[in-house]
């Protein structure tokens, strides 16, 4: 009885680890010989894009942490004040690679609420369907990529390849694989083409068949249990104190969503839910962004069931080379597969923007959050969590 | 909406108030105001995320705008505050004590726009541009191409062949 209750009581031995301060911050003195430095990044295979961690470690864990970001910096919000509102188009997508659409979306949405332009029906409803084909095709490589920072690389590989197939249909409805600007101020670039939902839906019937094969790989898969469960945990105050959005949030408990909080397009006439989970560790966020992905699926065809075959698809703007924007300003908001993505943006009465400032997730996930996060972490989970938060580094560093 | 601004005007001087759309409005107000107000709006009013703190450079008028974007989950609601400072003077108070990602912002408007934000955490550490010694970019009379014009050699642009002649020149060296 007394040896069980020993067991129970036992704590590491932690006296070769750093004392902690009265701050509650390690005290870390690098001549003390109990640390060393190690840089995680800017180009390392477990970095999301050019992304640098300078990583103080004790032992084999992490005392002290500091994001360093800047390796991709383009000066997109300076060049935007040198720009007419449709110059900003081909610029704006670039500052999230993985999702562009987002961009094209908020972008679109603040010069017409801005400038007064009332979107077509039709024009709402394809917006829609490019933003979903971007969720699903970003959730097919996140996904599987949270157990490809632990070694399991074959779940990237088969999600790599359901990702071309969306990819196939956006070249079909767009003409182009990444970079779409198919969503442009007053409406889209282009209808459907003939038999594209028919196409959609195939590749629909594959990706639900490739989801019973990653819950297989993955889910079950015991290793990813072991460094997943309990791991990289956030606590729930942290939420709005760090202002913690989308998956993240949903993974601690929260109902957070911008589609269902505050409706835009016509996502109020779609039927889904929040995806949440309770546990806020990499397991809880792997299950949501898991669920998310049935979720589009499951909103995709019931835009494509909603929406009219035919329409009108651009709203009459001005000429928009010389289209001045009133004097005002506004933030607009989409739900991306990150999070709440948003564009401040304010007009002067000129053809030029004053201001367009990108609020991201990954401006506080990759480094208030993740500095925290990964103090007393182990230095192999330091990829795994950053991966569990979808930092992306060109949105902190417009 | 209208019932928060009515609370607002007892207690703080805002001014310009603005609907922008159902859920989210925007309104001014004075510089040594700002903190208590964004306290009083996260303690008691249910602000409790804040979205971002981000600059205006009015150069014209000689000041920077800086907002403060703040959401009510509960309700729904998007507050927008912005507040005035002149270029001449660039220092606001810091908010780094009410959210714990106040920080990061301050630290990039230091950089960007040279604003010191007194006692914020690592708030003279370089965020993006390390080693910067030119004025702060993101200044409306900080000139792009000056600076590129100045800093990077100028390449000389690419040597190009009318396509006939260079393929006759290269097949038929002696046909005339």
């Amino acid at each position: 009885m007394k040896n069980k209750l020993n067991i129970l009581n036992w704590k590491p031995d932690r006296s070769s680890f750093p004392d902690m301060g009265e701050d509650g911050k390690p005290v870390i003195s690098l001549d003390s010989e109990k640390f060393i430095k190690v840089w995680q990044g800017p180009n390392h295979p477990g970095i999301t894009g050019n992304m640098s961690l300078e990583l103080t470690i004790s032992g084999d864990e992490v005392v002290e942490s500091k994001t360093h970001v800047g390796y991709l910096h383009r000066g997109f919000e300076k060049l935007f004040e040198r720009r007419r509102y449709i110059q900003c188009f081909p610029t704006c997508i670039r500052m999230c690679v993985p999702e562009p659409d987002t961009n094209e979306y908020n972008l679109a949405r603040g010069t017409e609420e801005l400038g007064g332009i009332e979107v077509p029906e039709m024009a709402n409803w394809l917006r829609m369907i490019v933003l979903e084909m971007a969720r699903l095709q970003v959730l097919l490589r996140m996904v599987p990529g949270q157990a490809g920072t632990m070694g399991l690389g074959l779940g990237v590989q088969w999600g790599m390849y359901y990702r071309e197939l969306i990819l196939d249909r956006m070249e079909e409805l767009t003409g182009a694989r990444i970079y779409h600007m198919y969503i442009l101020p007053g409406g889209v670039r282009g209808l459907l083409p003939d038999g594209f939902k028919q196409r959609l839906e195939e590749n629909l019937v594959k990706i639900e068949g490739f989801l019973k094969d990653l819950d297989k790989l993955i889910l079950h898969n015991a290793v990813f249990k072991k460094r997943t469960i309990g791991i990289g945990h956030i606590p729930k105050d942290w939420v709005d104190q760090y202002g913690i959005v989308g998956p993240v949030a949903r993974a601690a408990g929260y109902q957070r969503d911008v589609r269902k909080d505050y409706p835009y397009l016509y996502y109020d006439q779609i039927d889904f839910d929040y995806n949440i989970e309770h546990e806020s560790d990499m397991f809880a966020r792997f299950l949501v962004r898991r669920k998310d992905l049935e979720t589009t699926l499951d909103i995709l065809r019931q835009i494509m069931a909603k929406m009219p075959d035919k329409g009108e698809i651009r709203a009459e703007t001005p000429n928009v080379l010389h289209w001045k924007i009133p004097k005002g300003e506004t933030y607009v908001r989409c739900e991306s597969s990150r999070g709440e993505y948003g564009f401040y943006m304010v007009a002067d009465g000129s053809e030029f923007p004053r201001r367009i400032n990108l609020r991201g997730p990954s401006y506080t996930h990759a480094i208030a959050v993740l500095e925290k996060l990964l103090v007393n972490a182990n230095i192999s989970d330091v990829s795994a969590i950053m991966v569990s938060l979808a930092t992306c580094p060109p949105e902190i560093e417009r | 909406m209208e019932a928060l601004l009515d609370r607002l005007k007892t207690r703080f001087d805002v001014f310009d108030f603005e609907q922008r759309k159902k859920y989210q409005s925007f309104c001014s107000v004075n510089k040594l105001s700002l903190v208590s107000l964004v306290t009083y709006l996260k303690a008691t009013e249910g602000f409790k995320v804040l979205v971002l703190i981000t600059v205006v450079d009015w150069i014209e008028d000689g000041k920077f705008q800086i907002t403060y974007l703040l959401n009510n989950p509960e309700l729904k609601t998007d507050l927008g505050i912005r507040t005035f400072i002149s270029r001449d003077n660039e220092e606001m108070e810091s908010i780094h004590d009410l959210w714990e990602h106040a920080p990061t912002f301050q630290r990039e408007i230091r950089e960007m726009y040279g604003i010191n934000f007194p006692g914020s955490p690592r708030v003279d550490e370089s965020f993006l541009l390390e080693g910067w010694d030119d004025i702060p970019p993101m200044r409306r009379e900080f000139d792009t191409k000056k600076y590129s014009e100045d800093t990077f050699f100028p390449r000389p642009g690419r040597k190009t062949n009318d396509p006939a002649e260079y393929m006759k020149q290269k097949l038929y060296p002696d046909e005339k």
